[in-house]
């Protein structure tokens, strides 16, 4: 397979901050690759990188074959790059916003419209709005569309999704899955855990450093312990109830259930037994697999 | 929990033109309850918390909050509540102790209510070693607990968090939620927004926004008992998007 990214021993740092701390992955031809990590852990420093608006202190960046920074002029021709903070011009219309990167990329929206039917096709009755005026969701269609227009090799989306709510954002992967579909290869960063699971592979990155870099359900697999999920009506009161029992070894909040691990040696029955004790007779214990957020945790604990 | 009504919202309107961005809104979110207000982007969230907050007056309908009427008295509500959203709430070119005084005064506590329950609070966060740092020098993870806990250091009846945990690493986001849990159990009602679908699950009463109007308002377990699905995420696609079974 063509390596479309090779990072290699890449470092950078803000003054004495360590934005990026020694960091090498491989990204393949048709990969839909996503950095899994909070704000903070250098996923923008490293997309800078790729895109070539920053020189990295330490290392060698390689896209679609060529070096990042020496290259920089042609890769940028071939590149699209959603920043994770809107930068169209506000005060251009949808329709000139559009016309204008696809100029500057030296095609027009006829030549590439097929490639962003799709999504531009819903903010096209808005064309004539001016891009500031747009929804938080419609902006981000917008700047898809323009990060398109040229029909680029890599598309890189710094969090496309934060900020936008369940329902688009489910959209917004199904869009994702076409493109990569047509052949375009997508480096995507998103702090959401459950949207690892629609990356072909992903990097979980924090504090500059990669924990582990596999497919989502390699990274789960990597969960050292048992895992459980028990639940209560009412929760704070169990998770509290856990903290004090010795036989919990560690315990983390999943929506309705606590997912916990076990002290070596200790067994549900006998935690079933304390929590009995406790009065939580409607405490259920059942064995669960990892999910990759289970997998993040265990990680950054280490 | 004993049931005292803290926000009572009855057919709440909000027109924009002829944009009806909240079309006749009722609800009533009681004392201590953490209320998760959940909905797509541009249902009609963001106008609601604004009229909640003091901050815009509804175009009809009655809307009372911690006793007072925000049609008549916006002012005196924002007396009475704290606000904490993801974009702004710390000034970053202060430092921890800076803001939490600034914040104290502009609450109208005094100084010597102020220091006093600084210390407490430093002390609790376990953040001596940050007294005196810039707050654009802190973590974001830091920075969003600070911010809560500025939001509720008055003591307010109320406290408002806009998407809190938005970008926050995963285990900071679960201490953030304990934060919300100690603070509903000391009589504070939380009224919150999030995209995180899991975050729902931890609220005593969800409602789901849709279009301008609330399509669902119940504890997430009758919620999903009603609606046969098996978690929140499902829901919110289930009603934000009811044409699509593909989901």
């Amino acid at each position: 397979m063509n390596k479309i990214v090779e990072a290699s021993h890449i470092s950078h740092r803000f003054g004495s901050t360590i934005a990026l701390d020694d960091i090498s992955f491989k990204i393949g031809e048709q990969e839909l690759f996503g950095f899994i990590g909070p704000d903070g852990s250098g996923k923008t420093t490293l997309f800078r990188i790729i895109t070539t608006l920053v020189v990295p202190d330490e290392g060698q960046m390689t896209v679609l074959g060529r070096d990042s920074v020496k290259d920089f002029r042609s890769l940028r021709g071939e590149i699209g790059y959603m920043p994770g903070r809107f930068s169209l011009y506000q005060d251009l219309t949808v329709e000139e916003n559009l016309n204008f990167y696809a100029t500057i990329f030296g095609t027009t929206i006829k030549e590439n419209y097929r490639l962003i039917e799709a999504i531009y096709s819903q903010i096209e009755p808005f064309r004539k709005r001016r891009a500031g005026a747009l929804s938080g969701g419609m902006k981000q269609k917008l700047a898809l569309s323009c990060a398109l227009i040229h029909k680029p090799s890599l598309l890189v989306l710094d969090e496309p999704s934060t900020g936008v709510d369940a329902v688009s954002r489910v959209e917004f992967w199904e869009m994702l899955h076409k493109l990569r579909d047509e052949g375009i290869t997508i480096i995507v960063s998103t702090p959401y855990m459950d949207e690892a699971m629609r990356c072909d592979r992903i990097a979980l990155i924090q504090n500059g450093k990669t924990l582990g870099i596999d497919t989502p359900d390699h990274i789960r697999e990597r969960f050292s312990q048992k895992l459980y999920a028990i639940s209560n009506p009412d929760i704070y009161s169990l998770l509290l109830a856990l903290r004090a029992e010795k036989a919990v070894h560690s315990s983390y909040t999943f929506g309705e259930n606590i997912h916990i691990t076990l002290a070596p040696g200790a067994t549900t029955e006998d935690l079933t037994k304390c929590l009995e004790e406790k009065g939580f007779t409607e405490a259920k214990i059942t064995e669960i697999i990892p999910g990759v957020e289970d997998t993040f945790l265990e990680l950054t604990q280490k | 929990m004993i049931e005292e009504k803290v926000i009572e919202v009855k057919d709440m309107v909000k027109r924009f033109g002829s944009f009806v961005a909240n079309d006749h809104l009722t609800f009533d979110v009681y004392r201590g309850e953490i209320f998760g207000f959940l909905g797509a982007n541009g249902a009609g969230k963001t106008t609601a918390i604004k009229i909640l907050c003091g901050l815009s007056r509804p175009s009809s309908g009655k809307v009372t909050v911690a006793g007072i009427d925000a049609s008549h008295s916006p002012e005196e509500i924002k007396k009475r509540i704290g606000y904490m959203s993801q974009r702004f709430s710390l000034y970053e070119d202060l430092t921890v102790s800076e803001n939490i005084e600034f914040y104290g005064g502009i609450y109208g506590m005094t100084r010597k209510e102020i220091f006093p329950r600084m210390d407490d609070l430093i002390r609790r966060l376990d953040f001596e070693a940050y007294r005196n740092t810039l707050i654009r020098e802190m973590p974001l993870g830091l920075r969003q607990k600070l911010a809560f806990s500025i939001a509720v250091f008055h003591n307010p009846e109320i406290v408002f968090l806009d998407e809190p945990t938005s970008g926050v690493d995963p285990i900071t986001r679960r201490q953030f939620w304990e934060m919300i849990y100690e603070t509903a159990r000391n009589g504070i009602t939380v009224f919150v927004t999030t995209h995180y679908m899991d975050e729902a699950e931890y609220c005593n009463r969800v409602t789901i926004m849709n279009e301008g109007r609330i399509e669902a308002l119940d504890t997430p377990a009758r919620l999903k008992e009603r609606y046969g699905v098996s978690n929140i995420e499902e829901l919110f696609l289930l009603i934000t998007r009811p044409n699509n079974k593909k989901v």
